[in-house]
């Protein structure tokens, strides 16, 4: 039963990575067409095939979201590991800073920074600024949990019998806090994929991801801007994006227990 | 005089904050690439020497700090400037739409926070209910605050309940974890062994154990709420400082953006410092 969310990603994965469908083929002759044996999910307004929209959709967002929560990561674990490390004013410079920009309203900042993009933006360069984008913003949080895992390590006593036995502080990272980090780094990496996908979904919703015709999960929310007229099978996305979500919900603990 | 020293810290750190977030805004917006690019100049019907003068208008902006000083003199005077796209006071903006965004959020967080707490009380009571509420938590988390929006509007619901389904789950997870561990202290459970009533038990010795974590998190469910109120507001089309939010964005109006961001900057900072203050004293 907890298996049934991730079974259904999968699918839609593997399908999307098979199917021989165009997101930006046009069927004029089937414009606004009802769900069919030809298209599953029906047609939107330009005859393009919702199924295979959101299939295509559902590939890109789960590979850019991991894509930005990797980058995202990989800031956060040098800003909080170097801080953790070096400690003293960086550390207290890196903190404060962390603390200014955590104030800030982050989705309104994303807003506003997507939207002053060029008019002319390219629809594959506008998907890369707005996870590029999610990355810059999102390190901010697993920055301050990866500092006080090092802070911890640093004082620990086996650390400190190390170095009591003449370990160098080299071999101390290496041997002794990156390993006991990769727990801290996973758990931040499996929690950022969700964020991302929620984030990326409110911007698509207000028109801000990638541009058109490129699918994502958010331009597909788009069409539901005026969601009294939208036929049903348009809210297929919502459903793929809770069964993803719920997927990493589910992943993020498990993961983490694994090592 | 110890009071006043640190109302005086609190309000200087609000004050440097508020200051780097517009300067950062400001330094944002102007560096991006497509801070120049002007709809208006697409307009055919336009002459050569409008199509200047708006160019000229994006190029009083151009130096970061020099607009910045302005935008600021103007604000110590009392004057917010105008907005570029709506040719409108900001002042005026902000003063017709607050109201609608403060309700909105006040009704959000109320609810949210109701919702979370009953829900979360019962999975501490209940064994049986842990599971059903552990669902509901997960199925609101896993849905974006737009899609949220999009299912109230559908099935006619309240505003403000989309408000309140973003924050529930964020709030009903920190909150069941909060009471397992107040119920889990060793007081509580021989306050439960002596037979004292459950509503007793948790007004007298589980809520006054956890009043902190529960201050701090008000203030952080405050700026949460005010995220969620940009798409509910766009697609709701409610006048409020979200859609106006929005709207700035999409029009790349410069003052009204760094004016936007400096005082919901404020606000997160004031909510912030209110708990803090709280939990200090």
């Amino acid at each position: 039963m907890k298996a049934i969310p991730a079974i259904l990603l999968a699918l839609l994965l593997i399908v999307s990575l098979v199917h021989g469908g165009s997101y930006s083929s046009q069927h004029r002759e089937s414009i606004d067409a009802p769900p069919s044996w030809r298209f599953p999910l029906g047609t939107d307004d330009l005859g393009r095939d919702r199924f295979v929209r959101l299939l295509d959709a559902t590939r890109i967002s789960v590979l850019f979201a991991g894509a930005a929560a990797f980058a995202a990561t990989l800031l956060a674990s040098l800003a909080g590991g170097i801080a953790g490390y070096t400690g003293g004013w960086f550390d207290h410079m890196v903190v404060r800073t962390i603390d200014v920009l955590l104030s800030l309203p982050s989705l309104f900042l994303l807003l506003v920074t997507r939207a002053l993009m060029p008019l002319n933006i390219s629809p594959v360069l506008s998907l890369l600024v707005t996870y590029a984008l999610m990355a810059a913003m999102g390190w901010l949080s697993p920055a301050r949990v990866i500092r006080a895992g090092v802070r911890s390590f640093f004082d620990s006593e086996y650390v400190l019998q190390a170095r009591a036995e003449g370990c160098s502080e080299a071999r101390i990272l290496v041997r002794h806090i990156l390993p006991n980090l990769r727990p801290i780094l996973l758990a931040q990496f499996w929690t950022s994929v969700p964020v991302f996908i929620l984030t990326e979904a409110s911007l698509g919703f207000l028109g801000l991801s990638a541009g058109e015709p490129f699918p994502t999960w958010g331009s597909l929310l788009h069409e539901l801007q005026n969601p009294l007229m939208a036929r049903p099978e348009a809210f297929a996305p919502i459903v793929a994006i809770a069964l993803c979500v719920c997927c990493f919900k589910r992943i993020t603990p498990w993961r983490v227990s694994q090592i | 005089m110890l009071w006043l020293g640190r109302v005086a810290r609190q309000a200087a750190s609000l004050a440097a904050t508020v200051l780097i977030g517009g300067l950062l805004t400001t330094a944002l917006v102007r560096n991006s690439p497509g801070f120049d690019a002007d709809e208006r100049q697409l307009d055919a019907r336009l002459d050569d020497s409008t199509r200047a003068l708006i160019q000229a208008g994006h190029a009083e902006n151009h130096n970061v700090l020099r607009f910045y000083a302005r935008h600021m003199r103007g604000l110590l005077h009392g004057d917010l400037g105008m907005s570029a796209s709506l040719q409108t006071p900001i002042a005026g903006l902000i003063r017709s739409r607050y109201a609608v965004t403060a309700e909105i959020m006040a009704a959000g967080l109320a609810a949210g926070w109701i919702l979370a707490f009953v829900l979360a009380l019962a999975a501490v009571w209940n064994g049986a209910c842990a599971r059903i509420t552990g669902v509901f938590s997960v199925a609101a988390l896993s849905l974006p605050s737009a899609a949220l929006a999009v299912l109230v509007f559908v099935l006619h619901g309240p505003v403000h309940s989309v408000i309140a389904l973003v924050l529930f789950p964020r709030l009903f997870d920190y909150l069941r974890n909060l009471l397992q561990d107040a119920y889990a202290q060793p007081h509580i459970l021989t306050a439960r062994a002596k037979g004292l009533h459950p509503v007793r038990i948790l007004v007298r010795h589980v809520l006054p154990g956890c009043d902190r974590q529960l201050l701090a998190l008000a203030g952080v469910s405050a700026s949460m709420a005010f995220g969620a109120a940009i798409p509910v507001e766009t697609l709701g089309d409610l006048p409020g400082l979200g859609q106006l939010a929005w709207k700035a964005a999409l029009a790349r109006d410069l003052p009204l953006l760094v004016t936007l961001t400096m005082l919901i900057t404020m606000l997160t900072q004031i909510c912030n410092s209110v708990s803090d203050w709280w939990v200090r004293e």
